[in-house]
């Protein structure tokens, strides 16, 4: 019945849903967008860079990592692989989003999977889910409300960081690691997740220590992602 | 270009890669195998507990302190609420003890 309605509904209300899901998104996305832009400045970003790579990488956990190893002085090929590893999920969640727009055309698939944040996989899903056609007017608005903003938020927040004067006292160079602390810990009901972060962890404090620093983040990640694909298969999986 | 915009840019397509990549490649498949899958699971959390466990273990009793209160915090609510208040113990830490 849902998808009978929204089917015959006008293009005007596919894009106002559209910006509706993307609203709260965007509210919640914007106190990050601020920071990242003024962290980067302080990690010698230009106000031009910020925006460059909040609108070409758009991805924020991603765009926190790339700054905190250009921070670290890391060679940018590691750099490159770090934000490429925080982004590979994407890839299961094109997987999954792809079979929901068989019939977008190849070019509104091209420029609706450079949009797949992690909340637009999430509500796409949701969606689809609930019965209705993934239209490719709502993908995009929600997309938009949500995409302009970040951009606009992390240039406001890289013109203000540059007039902070002490940014010690302010605690910036240690908000990252709280940041990230988060991200993690966002993932704690996902199966594995203890035994995953113990050994990230723990290799990669043993890693920066016999190692040094740029390689404890690949040393440390491939443990914990190790212990994950080493570990027993829960139920339906019948390879063991 | 200066490095810090190639880099951004190299991340960009990367990125972007990823994000068509697996409707492209991984539609073909029927199945993943579940050792792989849980592999891709784990890579987030993986990749970022990197980059606080050795800011954890080279901080001092500030950093240590607000690392902990957040990751408290982060138990019960969201992510902003866990983030604040992280913020203002080491604020607050780094005044009290310089």
């Amino acid at each position: 019945m849902t998808a009978h309605t929204e089917a015959k509904a006008s293009i005007g209300s596919e894009l106002a849903a559209g910006a509706r899901t993307g609203f709260p998104v965007m509210v919640a996305a914007a106190p990050f967008g601020i920071l990242f832009g003024t962290l980067a400045v302080e990690n010698g970003f230009s106000v031009f860079q910020v925006v460059l790579m909040s609108a070409t990488v758009y991805a924020g956990a991603s765009q926190m990592v790339g700054l905190d190893l250009f921070g670290q002085a890391v060679a940018p090929w590691l750099i490159v692989l770090s934000i490429f590893a925080v982004n590979f999920r994407h890839v299961l969640y094109s997987a999954a989003v792809g079979r929901r727009v068989r019939h977008w055309s190849a070019l509104q698939k091209a420029v609706g999977f450079f949009f797949l944040v992690d909340p637009q996989y999430a509500e796409s899903e949701r969606r689809a889910l609930s019965g209705t056609p993934l239209g490719f007017g709502w993908y995009m608005a929600m997309a938009m409300t949500i995409y302009v903003f970040w951009i606009v938020n992390s240039a406001l927040g890289a013109l203000f960081g540059r007039l902070i004067p002490d940014t010690d006292a302010l605690g910036l160079d240690f908000l990252l690691p709280i940041y990230f602390l988060g991200l993690v810990m966002g993932f704690r009901r996902r199966p594995l997740f203890l035994p995953v972060v113990v050994a990230s962890a723990l290799v990669s404090v043993a890693a920066f220590e016999l190692v040094g620093s740029p390689w404890h983040v690949s040393i440390g990640a491939l443990a914990g992602i190790a212990v994950a694909a080493l570990a027993p298969v829960p139920k339906d999986g019948d390879a063991r | 270009m200066s490095a810090v915009t190639a880099t951004i840019l190299a991340g960009a397509v990367l990125t972007y890669l990823a994000r068509a990549g697996g409707h492209l490649v991984l539609s073909r498949f029927s199945r993943i195998h579940p050792r792989v899958e849980a592999g891709l699971n784990a890579v987030p959390a993986a990749v970022l507990t990197t980059l606080v466990a050795p800011a954890a273990y080279t901080g001092g009793p500030a950093e240590i302190a607000a690392l902990a209160v957040a990751g408290v915090v982060a138990l019960g609510g969201g992510m902003m609420p866990m983030f604040l208040t992280g913020a203002a113990v080491l604020i607050l830490l780094r005044h009290l003890i310089g």
